[in-house]
This record gives structure tokens, sequence and C-alpha cells, in this order.
């Protein structure tokens, strides 16, 4: 299999205006959230690699944080005033892509250079080769501390600007988080937010079944967040946290509750398709259970 | 009486001159305020002193954050802890990434000798020139340390710089400026070259003198840069003088010496001797250590003999 220019048919969006209706926004993150997963599952099918899993519980979040949340824009990427989000988990890189293609800061085309020699676009994304990208990531357990010295900066400096990491949970089990959760407290970062993608999955089994992560939402109040959890595939919910204004002196995590490889039916909570990649009656059989998602909306 | 000069000091009076001049700088620590010295940079600075505990990896990757978000960090910790502990993290979040960050590893080599090879970094040398785009520099007293840090501050990118505690003569003139890949000839000599830097730079001055009492001419390159290296001057070195020795407080193998035969092998094989530390030292002041591996005057003056009588 070899991705080409004919498996890119996503199609850049436009952000709706400020001050539109809720309903509005929450429409255009589903359907920009499904034709992200579209393309997502093309690449990773063509390509013949990719986080499939882990891709598809981040997609709400990341549509929800691009669509709606971010003051971020391909034309101000350099901007000093513009919020900073960090894809801690960067294995899910062709979902990253991807939801930056779809918004403009890189053109739709490249994504079939996905994973190619010499491509931009590699399986882990790199600040200094795709705009928009923060902070080069792959190795787990680096974004945390990285946005809290983002967020820090932000308090030198007198910045309002705000920003966002996302972990996997899996991610949760490296020190350094820990290590940076204590820092956020101690700094009262008030405009950070660290959203854990928790999809209950690493690679090789549940968390729970590996190095029980619960009960997280404790964990994390005790070293001094203001946790929120929510249903990280129900975009009204994502924007109405993501979008709380700060809490004076607290650093905010918001746990988004998700299943990986969600909605596929036959990948959804399914360990094996952490890094599985579908095949030709897979891959048509996913793109036909989000086409027919489309149909009910 | 020489006097001698504790490199800290230079280096928290530049921090707080580069911290005058730029809203920028801050000071990244863990816990180790008082170890760095920088006691009087918190109380001319407060805001500016980012410590973040005992937490290494987080310390670099915070500084990785703060320079993402527009700030100079001056990373400052035991270097033993900053490059074993958070080696990854100076690898991905400063080297890859390019981030600038500029890491001032406290009590580097044998400087705590006494208390034993997990507070001794002797490996470190060897473990940052293998990242690709750090700079790494050992400067050799309080003027080239300064020197080292005012470049840094303009530089855009990751550098490590050594900030020794052992107490040190003076070697460099005031007006010293220091530039990357750029080694300075402290003494002319036709006979053999000694390649040193840090606290046993001046050493290697002391073992020139001894040599010249025998009638060999040595000359003595400062190579502060261990990465990139003054190839060039190394190259020049075994054309002209035929016979290197390389004196340094770490490892050999992987720092100064191994940079300096990986040129020679490949220009311009000559007989070369390594001298540092081989493995883990035992105990003892960072003097005796120092000695103990051959380093003293006398010593050096032996190995360059050694490689003069090893000339074809």
């Amino acid at each position: 299999m070899t991705l080409t220019q004919e498996h890119i048919t996503l199609r850049p969006v436009t952000r709706p205006c400020a001050g539109a209706p809720r309903a509005e926004v929450v429409a255009f993150l589903a359907e920009t959230a499904r034709q992200i997963r579209l393309q997502d599952l093309a690449l990773v099918h063509h390509a013949g690699a990719g986080h499939i899993g882990g891709e598809l519980s981040a997609a709400d979040i990341l549509t929800t944080l691009y669509g709606a949340v971010l003051d971020v824009a391909p034309d101000r990427v350099e901007d000093p005033e513009r919020d900073r989000f960090v894809l801690s988990k960067g294995h899910v890189a062709g979902m990253y892509y991807t939801t930056l293609a779809a918004f403009g800061f890189l053109p739709v085309a490249e994504l079939a250079t996905f994973l190619a020699p010499e491509s931009r676009l590699n399986g882990h994304p790199n600040r200094l080769y795709v705009p928009g990208v923060e902070a080069n990531t792959g190795p787990l357990g680096h974004g945390l501390p990285i946005a809290v010295g983002l967020a820090i900066s932000g308090v030198l400096l007198g910045s309002p600007r705000r920003t966002y990491v996302l972990v996997g949970d899996g991610e949760l089990q490296e020190g350094s988080n820990w290590e940076a959760m204590m820092a956020a407290s101690q700094y009262g970062l008030e405009r950070l937010t660290v959203i854990v993608d928790r999809n209950r999955l690493q690679q090789g089994a549940t968390t729970a079944d590996t190095n029980d992560l619960d009960p997280l939402a404790d964990k994390m109040r005790a070293f001094g967040l203001m946790v929120t959890e929510v249903d990280g595939h129900d975009h009204a919910a994502l924007l109405d946290v993501l979008t709380a204004p700060p809490v004076t002196g607290r650093p905010r995590a918001v746990i988004a509750h998700t299943h990986k490889g969600h909605p596929v039916s036959f990948m959804s909570d399914n360990v094996a398709w952490h890094h599985g990649v579908p095949d030709d009656a897979q891959y048509a059989l996913a793109v036909a259970e989000l086409e027919a998602l489309a149909a009910v909306r | 009486m020489t006097a001698l000069y504790d490199c800290r000091d230079a280096f928290v009076a530049t921090l707080l001159d580069l911290a005058a001049d730029d809203p920028r700088v801050v000071a990244v620590v863990n816990d180790s305020l008082g170890s760095s010295k920088l006691m009087a940079f918190r109380d001319a600075f407060p805001q500016r002193v980012v410590n973040v505990g005992i937490a290494e990896q987080d310390q670099v990757g915070i500084a990785a954050g703060l320079a993402g978000g527009g700030m100079v960090p001056f990373v400052s910790g035991a270097s033993c802890f900053m490059t074993a502990r958070a080696l990854e993290q100076i690898k991905v979040d400063l080297a890859y990434s390019r981030r600038h960050v500029v890491l001032c590893a406290q009590s580097p080599g044998v400087g705590y000798g006494e208390l034993g090879p997990t507070h001794q970094s002797i490996e470190d040398l060897a473990w940052l020139r293998a990242v690709d785009g750090m700079t790494v520099v050992v400067p050799a007293d309080p003027v080239e340390t300064a020197a080292v840090l005012r470049w840094a501050a303009a530089y855009d990118g990751p550098v490590f710089v050594r900030v020794s505690r052992t107490p040190v003569p003076a070697v460099h003139e005031e007006s010293y400026e220091f530039a990357p890949g750029r080694a300075v000839m402290l003494r002319d000599g036709d006979d053999v070259t000694l390649v040193a830097n840090g606290i046993v730079l001046h050493r290697a001055l002391a073992a020139a003198d001894l040599l010249a009492a025998d009638g060999i001419s040595a000359r003595v390159l400062s190579m502060a840069s261990v990465k990139p290296l003054d190839s060039a001057a190394v190259v020049r070195a075994a054309r002209e003088t035929g016979a290197l020795v390389t004196v340094e407080e770490a490892l050999s193998t992987g720092g100064l010496g191994g940079a300096v035969a990986e040129t020679v092998v490949a220009e311009h094989p000559v007989p070369m001797a390594m001298l540092g530390f081989t493995g883990f030292c035992s105990t003892g002041s960072s003097e005796y250590l120092v000695d103990k591996a051959g380093m003293t005057p006398e010593g050096i003056a032996a190995a360059a003999r050694g490689v003069v009588g090893r000339k074809g």
C-alpha cells in the first residue's frame, strides 16, 4: 500500500466566528472531527503505519482545541501572544498533522507524504518542520514539563496567553509528569490546562492491568490541580471546560474519558488497535461506519 | 603564591550582568541555589529564579518550555544529575528541538571527589558530545567561564558549559573572548602538543615548563570547546609537532581525548596519549584524584616524553 494524493480527501475548514451560536460551533466540531477521522484512517491504511487507536480517541479533543478553543492561527505561528498547545502523546502524529492541515497550518496535499522518506511529517511531530507544532515529542512524559515552562514564561512576561497540553493516560506512568504537576501547583499556574486522554488502554494492555492510575482524579487533586471529568467525545462538554475562565492560582486538569479507536465498532476499546493497520476490508468498514454517522446527524 | 579562583563566582557575577541587561534571562534550579552560589542572583531577581525542587527531568523540560515562551533560561545544577538523569530531555527537548537553553553544569568532573562516583561527573562530556546540535564547553578559569556564558546568552541553541568549584589560577587574559570551535594557542612549540581544558589546563602549562627544561618544546592548546572541536588546530598540531597528549578532568574516551583522537586518526595519525579518567574514581579530593590519574605536571610531562619517543 502506498499513500498518494488520491487518498487526500480532506478540505480545509474555517473556524466559526467568535460569538457564533454554541449549537453551530458544536455541529461544526462534530462534522470536522468526522472528516479528520476519515482522513487519518486513510493515512494509516495507505501508509501502513500509525497509532490509530490513540489517534481516534484524541480526535475530538484536538478538533475542539483547534476549532474553538486555542487562540492560534496559521498566519501567527510566531506571535508571542498566541496560546500554546503541546501534544505530549506525540505518537498520534497522524491525527495531529491531519488536524493541523484541516485548520490551515500545512497544505492538506502534504498529508500524502506522511511517513514517506524525507517527509516533514514523520512519526512524531517536530516543531522545526511543521508550522504550529510547539514541541518535539515522542518519548513519553516530556510534554507536561514543557507546558509548565511555557506557562511560567507567560506569568513572567505578564501575558494572558493560555497553555494546553494533551497527555495520554498510560503516559502518566512516567514520573516526570508528577514532578511537573507539583511544579504547576507550586507556581499556581492558573492559565495551564492539562488534558488527559483517558482511554484506559496502553500499548500492551489496559492501564489498570499494567500499572493502575486510579483513582486518577484524586491523585491529580492531591497534586493541587483542579480536576474536571468529561466525556472526551462530547464536543459541547469539551468546549465548555476548555474555555472556562481560569481559577485563581489553580492549574486545571481535564480528564477526558475516551475510547481508543472511537467510534469504529471493531476498534473501539480494543487494545489490538494501538498501532494496528486496517486491511482493505477493515478500512472499508471503518469508512462506512463514519459515513453512516453523517447520515444520522 | 598564585591566586586561585572558584569559577562559580564568575558564573554568578556574569549571570547578574546578563539578567540586568536582558529581562528574558532566568535561572532554573533544582534546590541548587546554594551549591550554584546563586543566592545573590535570587536576591537581585527573585522573580527570575525558577526552582523546580529536586527534579532534574522537570528542570530541563521546564527550561525548554521557558525558552519556547520567550525566556532565556540558564539551568544550574550538579552536572552528575543534570546530565545523567535528564539526558533524554537534553536530547529531545533541547537539542532535537533546537532550544536556546544554557546548561550550567555545576561541580563537574571530580569537583565532588570526596562524595564518590555517584556525584562525580566524569561521563558528562562523552554523553553530551553524542547529542547532535549541542555545544559542549569546558572553561579553564573565571575569565573563560564568564566569556562562555556571555557568548551562550546570545547564541540561539543549546549549550552545555561546565562551571567548576575546584580552585584554579587565572590562565586567560581579561580581553579573552570565547568562540565555539576555536582553540587558543597559549604556548607554541615544535616537539609535542598538549591539548587541555578545564581545571587541568594550568597543569599542562606547568608540564610545558618542565619539558622546556629538558629541551623539549611543547605547544599548549587550550581547547575549551570540546564540541565543536577546532579540528584544524588539532591537525596543524599533529603535522607541525608530530605528537599529542590530551589532558582533561573527564573520561578520556568520549571526552576531549576521544574527540582529538578521532580527528588525528582520520586526518593525520601521530603518536598520542590521552590523560584523564578511565572509569569510576575512588574517593578523595579533586586534587588527589586528578594527581592519581597522572595529571600532575610531572605526569603530563612524562606522557609527553613517551609520545615524543614514539615518533618515527
